[in-house]
């Protein structure tokens, strides 16, 4: 970055009062500046109003048959019960009751298909879209939306995961600066982010780096900082997150007991309550992670419980980004790496189901009141056309949800980029499926 | 009996202070050789002949790439890059004094005698390794013991058995997880999923990755749609050695009746599937139960796969960064890149001798490069090993090299049981928040921001380096030196193995200048501070 900025190469530079009387020079933040412009230039010739996802991330593969696509009556259902909603003619699993009257809201798509039964390769396939490849790691939709979006005045990381588990959102070809934010239960404090010493004494010893730094540089490889170490710019980035107001957002102890009652007293409740404020300070991407889903045995106790932290976070957030004006700015995603076995093992449980399951969109861009695809209510496999093709008994790829989010945030997603390996990716090879959008 | 105690706490801090005066002013006692390091065994023709090979390769390498090579890199730095590659951590300045006395011929032989019957070098390999084998789950509760099996392993290599014998007694070997730690090789795949019995299919892709450097891992589902070599019968042949295994009370044992079934992807039905090898067939030899055929097979001496596998993981461990990659993606039938197959012969021509491996690689030219050059340095440089790679350090060798900067003496196996418990629990909780890399031991990475952040305000950085007189080298520093430049010598050299260069050290011996007691102790604080968040400290190079 010092090939543009001149000024910023110095680590010192980075200090809060200097960063506001150079505001206007803000090379300084999780792109760099090459990025920010091209970023800048894609802003001014946007019309899409959506600009955040928040993805509900439903780790180790929640059951669709006691989640969004119930089949109440049917062997299958294995005795799990139905409750209407808000669209004539559509049911949700019993438990999903706030959920069920914002229906109109949301769209569903009932046939979601994919070819990964592996926990570790379906999260990859579901979170970037592609199926996992031993040549390079492709990006998570948080990093594809921080890439490809402006910055906007936000100094706080941009890629958020809260609550993350064992495959938080990655940069991957795109590198490591799009990796995301790990943050947990919002009531504790946001980590290392807390001077331990006095501010002139952090400057002092920001300008002393900077005389190691230089001697390290010295002879090494051509642009160090650039094709390797990132250091100047995590520095930079790290130190305007550490005095940024921002990081209030983090704070879900600002708000009212009784909204933060309405998400419910759980991690995942206040995780979403905290998402939703960081869309509002202008984060691209937030994911917050509820885990357990995993019902190889006893899968209805399992998903009844986590159903019971999941509806009413999902339903309040909705209603909170309608309420402050955010719907519109906000995709909502909802879903896991894919569903479970419409047969019940001997254990009680359901294993894993990648023929046939369900994801939740909602927000800027998306049609509400739309459900899309069905499963077999006898139990058979979907299939897997690889092209969207909206016919019965046929499933959706997950490419086309990525596609479908991606369009609409205004972002093309059919364009390249180049990979470190010297291939250009498009950044989706699905298509945005028309029934889901405005 | 309180005087008595007194007088022991007063001998100990005089005996502490000599010691320290000692490193402080450039002395140390202890022997000048370790044993095992013989400069004659390093000039013998044997050795130096594979040493010359390796280095012709990658000299015609650098002609064909036409990059020059940077100079040797000095001993110090070869001493951290061996140091963080084999025990995880930095040198100790007490550590940097014995080598500064004893100047020896080839620094990085008496290096690695010195670590070889070092138990850090058993128990931190013994760390790597377990994550190609085992990964890095804590698995099923009741039957896997992780923390028994890496310890396991560890004594293996302190004792230095042959690797072809660790890896048969991995993939052979029976009884209880408890008492024959190598069966949680097995036992680690006995998930519920898998009714608590050893899943064949997951001791497949293991075998085959860990050992033999090959990715199965997708003929599980079907046939190579890549390259063509693969069909879907070559996973499950190979799984179908596992097949007899089972876990009980008794723990592990081969049933002598078991038949791997599967269903093929298009088949109408399933079949059973027979034991075979992938490739090399010919070198499968009948008797014994399967697993124990197969142990033989994997490493048979005409096996190749085997020994570069283990060639590509041990300069992965010292580089930071595998001379094939992706780690364990070996092409079969090659190309190789320079020193591999030279290396491989020679690991098999001496009985899979690890440490003489390691030996031989870190005598090689291309572990010798410096990272600095006079003429300009690009990645194409550093493709062709012409210098020395700079890759990310692992969040334990930060955490390492944190602890035992902030130590004078050496913390070892010979250290406080309490020193050792402090470092163990502050490492761990450092490790988590820095990032495990998990099994992706050797991605290529820069760093971000969340790690910087950590670095700045992180609880381990603040109480490694704050003023403490007994625990912190930095006050100890600051109290002991006898001068401002030697102060910022021996910051510099217990941190980043290096003297400063003129400018550091006049900058930074001002900002010591005339500071006495308290305030003295914060300066240095803030140059411990300093040398820690650097770009230097935090990679290999």
């Amino acid at each position: 970055m010092s090939n543009l900025f001149p000024a910023c190469g110095s680590l010192s530079h980075f200090n809060r009062r200097t960063l506001l009387t150079a505001a206007g020079a803000s090379g300084l933040c999780w792109l760099t500046p090459v990025a920010e412009i091209l970023a800048r230039d894609a802003e001014q010739t946007r019309s899409a109003r959506a600009k955040s996802v928040i993805l509900l991330w439903l780790q180790g593969g929640p059951s669709q048959l006691e989640t969004f696509d119930p089949h109440p009556g049917k062997r299958i259902a294995g005795g799990a019960k139905a409750i209407k909603t808000s669209l004539p003619g559509v049911s949700l699993a019993a438990g999903m009751e706030q959920t069920a009257e914002l229906m109109d809201s949301v769209a569903l798509v009932r046939s979601v298909v994919s070819k990964e039964g592996d926990h570790e390769r379906a999260t990859y396939n579901v979170k970037t879209g592609f199926r996992p490849d031993p040549t390079l790691v492709h990006p998570s939709i948080g990093a594809v939306v921080c890439h490809e979006l402006p910055v906007g005045g936000c100094e706080i990381p941009r890629h958020v995961s809260i609550l993350p588990g064992a495959w938080p959102g990655r940069g991957g070809y795109l590198g490591d600066r799009y990796d995301a934010f790990q943050t947990f239960d919002p009531l504790g404090p946001i980590p290392d982010v807390t001077k331990r010493v006095s501010d002139e004494r952090f400057d002092q010893r920001l300008k002393s780096l900077d005389v190691v730094e230089r001697a390290f540089a010295r002879r090494r490889l051509r642009d160090l900082e650039e094709r390797k170490t990132l250091q100047s710019t995590t520095i930079g980035a790290a130190v305007k997150m550490m005095s940024s107001e921002q990081l209030k957002a983090f704070d879900v102890q600002e708000e009212p007991q009784s909204v933060r009652d309405q998400f419910g007293d759980t991690p995942f409740g206040r995780g979403c309550l905290a998402a939703a404020r960081l869309v509002e300070v202008g984060v691209r991407c937030v994911e917050v992670e509820l885990g357990g889903w995993d019902s190889h045995a006893n899968n209805h106790e399992i998903q009844t419980s986590r159903v019971k932290e999941l509806d009413p976070a999902l339903a309040s957030l909705i209603r909170m980004l309608k309420e402050r004006d955010l719907f519109d700015e906000t995709i909502v995603l909802c879903g896991g790496e894919f569903g479970r076995t419409p047969n019940i093992n001997p254990a009680g449980g359901r294993d894993h189901w990648p023929h046939g399951f369900s994801v939740l969109l909602a927000g800027g861009g998306i049609r509400g009141g739309v459900v899309l695809g069905e499963t077999d209510p006898e139990g058979g496999k979907l299939e897997h056309p690889e092209e969207f093709e909206m016919s019965p008994g046929k499933g959706i790829q997950v490419a086309n949800i990525h596609a479908t989010v991606l369009h609409a945030l205004g972002i093309q997603y059919k364009k390249e980029l180049m990979t470190h390996v010297n291939r250009p990716m498009a950044i989706s090879k699905g298509d945005a499926i028309p029934e889901l959008l405005l | 009996m309180l005087a008595r105690r007194l007088l022991f706490g007063l001998v100990c801090v005089a005996g502490l202070t000599a010691l320290l005066g000692g490193l402080l002013y450039g002395t140390a006692n202890g022997p000048a050789d370790p044993p095992g390091y013989d400069p004659a065994r390093f000039h013998n023709a044997e050795f130096r002949e594979v040493v010359q090979r390796v280095n012709q390769e990658f000299e015609e390498r650098w002609q064909e790439a036409g990059v020059s090579p940077a100079p040797r890199a000095s001993d110090l730095a070869i001493m951290r890059r061996i140091s963080l590659g084999l025990t995880g951590t930095v040198p100790s300045l007490e550590e940097i004094r014995l080598y500064e006395e004893a100047r020896p011929e080839h620094a990085e032989q008496w290096w690695l005698s010195r670590l070889f019957p070092d138990r850090r070098y058993a128990d931190y390999v013994a760390e790597r390794l377990a994550r190609a084998y085992v990964g890095t789950e804590n698995g099923p509760v009741l039957l896997y013991r992780r923390r028994r099996f890496v310890l396991w392993l560890s004594d293996q290599l302190h004792e230095n058995i042959p690797y072809d014998q660790l890896v048969r007694q991995l993939i052979s070997d029976t009884g209880v997880w408890t008492d024959k730690p190598a069966v949680n090789f097995l036992t680690a795949t006995c998930t519920e999923d898998n009714g608590s019995q050893p899943d064949p299919v997951r001791l497949a892709s293991r075998t085959t990755r860990a050992f033999l450097g090959v990715r199965l891992d997708c003929m599980q589902c079907h046939d190579d749609n890549l390259e063509g070599r693969w069909e879907q019968s070559d996973f499950h042949e190979l799984a179908a050695f596992f097949a007899p295994a089972s876990s009980s009370l008794k723990g592990i044992r081969d049933k002598s009746q078991a038949e791997y079934e599967y269903q093929y992807l298009y088949a109408d039905e399933e079949v059973v599937v027979s034991p075979e090898p992938p490739f090399n067939a010919e070198l499968l030899e009948p008797g014994g139960a399967p697993r124990e055929q197969l142990a033989r097979w994997v490493t048979n001496d005409q096996n190749k796969p085997f020994a570069r596998t283990m060639v590509n993981r041990a300069w992965a461990l010292l580089f930071g960064k595998p001379l094939v990659a992706p780690i364990d993606s070996i092409p079969l039938e090659g190309p190789y890149p320079p020193g591999l197959e030279t290396l491989a012969d020679d690991f098999v021509a001496h009985d899979y001798d690890l440490r003489r491996l390691f030996r031989v690689i870190a005598a090689t030219d291309a572990f010798q490069r410096d990272s600095q050059a006079d003429f300009e340095i690009t990645l194409d440089h550093e493709d062709a090993w012409a210098v020395f790679p700079l890759t990310r350090l692992r969040p334990e060798q930060v955490a390492g090299g944190l602890l035992q900067a902030a130590s004078l003496a050496t913390i070892d196996a010979d250290s406080h049981i309490i020193k050792k418990l402090i470092r163990f629990g502050q490492e761990s909780e450092f490790v988590k928040r820095y990032g495990d890399m998990g099994e992706d031991e050797f991605d290529d990475r820069g760093g971000t921001a969340p790690q910087r952040l950590l670095m700045l305000n992180g609880k381990l950085v603040k109480e490694r380096t704050e003023p403490n007189p007994v625990l912190n080298a930095s006050s100890r520093i600051a109290r002991l030196a006898p001068s401002d430049e030697k102060a910022v010598d021996t910051a510099y050299l217990a941190v980043l193995s290096r003297s400063p260069a003129a400018e550091e050290k006049e900058y930074f011996v001002n900002t010591l200048r005339g500071a006495k007691g308290n305030q003295r102790a914060r300066r240095m604080e803030d140059l411990y501070w300093t040398l820690i968040n650097s770009t230097e400290f935090s990679w290999n190079h």
